[in-house]
């Protein structure tokens, strides 16, 4: 009898603290669902009085629609230059003898968070400065990328390891060069890596706040990112209706991307060398 | 044709895989590179391919010479231990992949992937992906790649030891006919002396990067030049008992056997293959006494382990007439099937021509 109890209390307390967990991270994107339908919309979730306002009073907005096309050009500017020397610098470092390979790589992880930093902030924008990318998309992509590149290398190093070179020699022994190699290869076989690479990416770039901020004026090249920080009245009271409604938006592309990558690149390959 | 000279490939941290190595390999020849683990024959099977760069020495393919021509451009064809099959493509692609990198037309190569596929019976799989076959099956669709390239040599890298052991026997046979009918010059790694011994027209036994013996199956099995080929060579290991040679016999762990000729006096190593041997429950001076320790079936015949001395003593017996286990034991070597070494060379029978390098 006590023993049923005492199991009772355990059920009913494991199941208190996953709900309160579970709470935790679903009430956000409750209001995430609700508040852009709201007429009045608040930080608290309540029932919608259902209205489509919020997204009118968005488009009224110059910057709303522009930005996330900024954000748009810089992940995917990023996204390429990341996947592409990721994996070019990957592949390298992974088939060739380099003496004090792994320390190297240690240490540019280690850097890459003070690269592209807050720390890093000064310096960064005096570079970007004399190299005249203040105000430019390029700037904002080669900052971030630099920062992403040692976590992308080290990520994609690893796949490349993963992969047995016969596969490689086999297409050797066959007469290809490198680069058939690479096309033919290594790259479809390393496809699920770069497709990792490159949902992180975007995803990172998406959600950067203090670069673009930092090193971008113009507000028509602002990413999404920033402007939302620009929702606000004079007052400086937050404009719950055009933030919760601009939110939506800006989360929906990289959740779209998510399910689009996992369902084309996800891990299919399996088999082709017996072991 | 494939011809080593002088075959010397050694690795960064000074580890010697292959010492010196001169071969040649004739025209349509199945050879085999046979050894233990770490022998050498993986690497120099790759140095022929192109995969490794000798330290020195030189190797010629049909003539002509290609120690520094790139692997891709030696007109070989080689198929890994783990297939490397590319698993992102199908059956025909897989196979037509050499032609593709020799830029023939997709319609043509196509149809000689199938045409190759069909011969390797492969026709029903052609849609396949690798991941998609079975072990036997990976197989084949590797060795229509190879086979569809036309080259001027085939190298085998272990290419049966994936397989279960009913597979194997069934690949061996396959194999030998594919090459019997295609009559390329084929290089075949193994450290299965079995395969080698079923297979090939010529092995070549290595140890230390080294080769031991070169020589056909019937000489490496019949006349082992030395002790470590004839310990390597047999599906049971040969006995190899230490001796003396004079006063007309040879005297071995007890026994007093006949001298064969061509033996001066002094120290020997004594070989017989245990099937060689006839087991007697009668005491008898011209064989090995001892106690039967361990009986193993060998389905046909049995293993039976003697305890001699020091020594211990293999010989089959055919089924039926096992002896149990406890029983005094007299193991007696048929005449003219012993091997006689002395300083690790064989010095009766007298080797064959050619065998001892």
């Amino acid at each position: 009898m006590r023993e049923h109890f005492r199991h009772v209390v355990a059920v009913i307390g494991r199941a208190t603290f996953l709900a309160a967990v579970l709470g935790f991270f679903a009430l956000p994107l409750l209001w995430l669902a609700t508040a852009p339908f709201d007429a009045r919309p608040g930080i608290a979730v309540s029932v919608p009085e259902f209205t489509l306002r919020n997204f009118q009073a968005l488009l009224d907005n110059p910057y709303a629609l522009t930005s996330l096309r900024n954000s748009l050009i810089q992940a995917g500017g990023s996204a390429v230059l990341v996947v592409t020397l990721a994996a070019l610098a990957a592949y390298a470092l992974s088939r060739a003898r380099v003496p004090g390979r792994d320390a190297l790589l240690y240490v540019l992880l280690l850097l890459s968070s003070v690269v592209s930093g807050t720390a890093a902030m000064v310096p960064l924008f005096e570079l970007a400065t004399r190299l005249g990318l203040i105000d430019t998309h390029l700037g904002v992509v080669l900052t971030l990328s630099g920062g992403l590149l040692p976590a992308a290398i080290f990520i994609m190093k690893d796949f490349m390891d993963g992969t047995p070179t016969s596969y490689e020699e086999s297409a050797r022994v066959f007469g290809a060069s490198s680069g058939q190699i690479l096309r033919h290869v290594v790259i479809p076989l390393v496809r699920p890596g770069l497709a990792t690479i490159a949902v992180w990416a975007v995803a990172n770039v998406w959600g950067s706040f203090l670069q673009p901020f930092i090193l971008l004026r113009d507000p028509e090249k602002a990413p999404g990112a920033v402007i939302l920080y620009t929702l606000y009245t004079e007052g400086g009271a937050p404009r719950l209706d055009l933030i919760s409604a601009f939110s939506l938006l800006y989360s929906l592309p990289v959740v779209v991307m998510y399910v689009f990558v996992s369902r084309r690149y996800g891990f299919r390959f399996h088999g082709g060398i017996k072991s | 044709m494939i011809a080593l000279r002088g075959l010397t490939k050694e690795f960064p941290g000074g580890v010697r895989a292959l010492d010196g190595l001169d071969l040649e390999i004739a025209d349509g020849e199945f050879f085999a590179l046979l050894g233990p683990s770490g022998c050498g024959k993986t690497t120099l099977l790759r140095t022929i391919a192109g995969l490794e760069t000798p330290t020195s020495g030189n190797i010629w393919i049909g003539g002509t010479e290609v120690t520094s021509v790139p692997p891709g451009k030696r007109d070989v064809a080689m198929v890994f231990q783990d297939y490397a099959l590319f698993p992102h493509m199908d059956v025909t692609a897989n196979v037509a992949y050499p032609l593709r990198i020799r830029k023939v037309p997709r319609a043509r190569r196509e149809a000689r992937a199938a045409e190759t596929a069909s011969r390797l019976s492969l026709s029903e799989l052609l849609a396949r992906r690798p991941a998609q076959l079975s072990g036997g099956q990976q197989q084949r669709v590797a060795l229509a790649r190879a086979v569809a390239c036309h080259p001027r040599a085939f190298l085998f890298d272990e290419p049966l030891s994936n397989l279960d052991a009913r597979l194997r026997l069934e690949a061996r046979t396959f194999l030998k006919r594919l090459q019997r009918e295609l009559a390329v010059t084929t290089v075949f790694v193994t450290h299965d002396q079995g395969e080698a011994l079923a297979l090939t027209d010529r092995i070549a036994v290595m140890s230390a990067g080294r080769f031991t013996q070169v020589g056909t199956p019937t000489e490496v099995f019949q006349r082992p030049a030395n002790t470590f080929t004839a310990a390597f060579i047999g599906s049971t290991p040969m006995n190899l008992l230490p001796g003396t040679a004079g006063d007309g016999a040879l005297r071995v762990a007890g026994a007093v056997l006949p001298l064969p000729g061509g033996v001066p006096d002094g120290p020997i190593v004594y070989g017989v293959r245990p099937e060689y041997m006839d087991l007697s429950l009668t005491p008898r001076a011209d064989a090995f006494a001892g106690k039967v320790a361990v009986v193993e079936n060998l389905g046909t015949a049995h293993l039976v382990t003697l305890e001699s001395g020091e020594h211990l003593i293999q010989t089959v017996v055919p089924e039926g007439a096992e002896p149990s286990p406890g029983t005094a034991a007299w193991a007696v070597p048929r005449p003219g099937r012993a091997l006689v070494y002395r300083d690790d060379r064989l010095v009766s029978p007298c080797p064959a021509n050619g065998a001892n390098r």
